[in-house]
């Protein structure tokens, strides 16, 4: 029998190394597993690689991840310079690669659907494109990205079953469904517990295969 | 002669552009005075709003007493979902930005030049602490760009050039700017003057602007 659920953050988080990188879903506070996130500062792994929208408000868990120190690496699409983030990033003592959000989603996607690597025309014309191979294609320059593979994602969802069968509501969808597909080792907190079947298939918004371990948090 | 024209407001501009948003659009408002432009489409016109963050059809805000924390906007303030909106991930999200599936996105902005080229996200090429979200990605994807901006800086430097002095979102992308003097059309001539407040003159126009104006 399949059954992927276990009994704690702790357990859910149970081999994450140091040096791992942790893809984080979230637009804000929405979308976010905060209780793995605060399993992850528990568990102590160092040294990560952060993938995030953003570098969080003062207060948030990511802020108190970054503070702490755990973070080598931060990868995310703004870091807001009144914050943790932006502070830690002009003492020097976090690096810090700002991605546009759209071509952020993209390298995620390219990782969990095997795409080595692709164009795209945003960013080609800013000083983000200095030092890199842009191209020029169907008339107009097109930047190359390469794909963001983690190790370990942790997702944020609304209903789960034993196979890992997971749907989202409203906005918290944002992130989560990408990073469960780009991930070696992908760990899911749900609010709702259900039984294998309860989810009408149709309604299944990340398939089971992409997870691997899911753990009942309450609201 | 300076004293006879009144500059619009906030509200004002974004009710200027609001006007010229057909039904039927699907239309990415941009945070700031874009996010206002969708309280002067009136309900009755349909207008499909984007939010980045993956909301299809984004509607009004709620009472405070029906506040859904899971339901934000790409400002993350609270919002509602009209009927027939729908809710994608962030990958599809932002295929709908730069697949072309958006008619129109509608951004703020610190300069424009006469070229279309686009200035939001930096005051200085360099900046350590960087804050680019999806600008970049909306600028280059929509079929149209418009930019709400104030015609001038608080000192009253213009703010429509020759060419952007501030590092760019996004070259020859941007097609129409409404200011709080006028809205003007990005031509491949340069900057076209669709229409001034009244009481200022074009004479008066082209002062506050360091691009040369077409009539």
């Amino acid at each position: 029998m399949i059954d992927k659920f276990v009994r704690s953050a702790a357990e859910a988080l149970e081999g994450v190394p140091d040096g791992a990188t942790v893809l984080l879903p979230g637009f804000g506070d929405v979308g976010m597993p905060t209780a793995l996130l605060e399993g992850l500062i528990e568990q102590g792994a160092k040294d990560l690689v952060l993938v995030c929208n953003s570098g969080g408000r003062d207060g948030s868990a990511v802020a108190r991840l970054l503070t702490l120190g755990r973070v080598r690496k931060l990868i995310c699409s703004f870091v807001r310079p009144a914050s943790d983030a932006g502070r830690l990033l002009l003492a020097g003592k976090l690096e810090v690669e700002v991605v546009p959000q759209g071509t952020l989603a993209e390298r995620i996607r390219a990782a969990g659907a095997g795409i080595p690597a692709f164009y795209t025309p945003t960013a080609a014309d800013t000083v983000l494109a200095e030092g890199r191979e842009v191209r020029e294609i169907g008339g107009r320059p097109c930047l190359l990205e390469y794909p963001l593979p983690g190790d370990v994602a942790l997702i944020d969802a609304w209903e789960a079953d034993r196979w890992g069968n997971l749907t989202f509501r409203e906005t918290q969808r944002n992130f989560n469904p990408i990073m469960a597909m780009a991930a070696g080792l992908t760990v899911a907190q749900t609010r709702h517990a259900v039984p294998l079947g309860a989810i009408p298939p149709e309604h299944v918004m990340t398939a089971g295969i992409f997870v691997n371990r899911v753990v009942h948090i309450p609201g | 002669m300076s004293a006879s024209f009144t500059p619009l407001d906030r509200d004002g501009m974004a009710a200027r552009a609001a006007a010229d948003i057909p039904e039927g659009w699907v239309v990415n408002l941009g945070i700031g005075i874009p996010t206002e432009v969708a309280n002067f489409i009136p309900p009755e016109r349909e207008v499909i709003i984007h939010s980045e963050n993956g909301v299809i059809g984004a509607g009004p805000a709620p009472a405070p007493d029906a506040i859904n924390p899971f339901l934000v906007n790409a400002g993350t303030q609270p919002i509602t979902l009209r009927t027939g909106g729908a809710y994608v991930h962030h990958a599809d999200s932002f295929a709908i930005a730069r697949g072309g599936h958006l008619d129109l996105t509608i951004l703020g902005a610190f300069e424009v030049s006469e070229t279309g080229d686009l200035a939001n996200w930096a005051r200085a090429a360099h900046e350590p602490v960087k804050q680019i979200g999806g600008a970049m990605d909306l600028a280059i994807g929509a079929k149209r760009l418009w930019v709400i901006m104030e015609h001038t800086t608080k000192e009253g430097a213009p703010r429509l050039h020759r060419r952007c002095t501030y590092p760019l979102t996004a070259k020859g992308a941007v097609k129409r700017v409404y200011t709080n003097l006028a809205v003007l059309d990005v031509t491949p001539d340069g900057f076209r003057v669709r229409d001034i407040i009244p009481g200022l003159s074009f004479e008066a126009l082209q002062a506050r602007t360091e691009a040369p104006l077409l009539r």
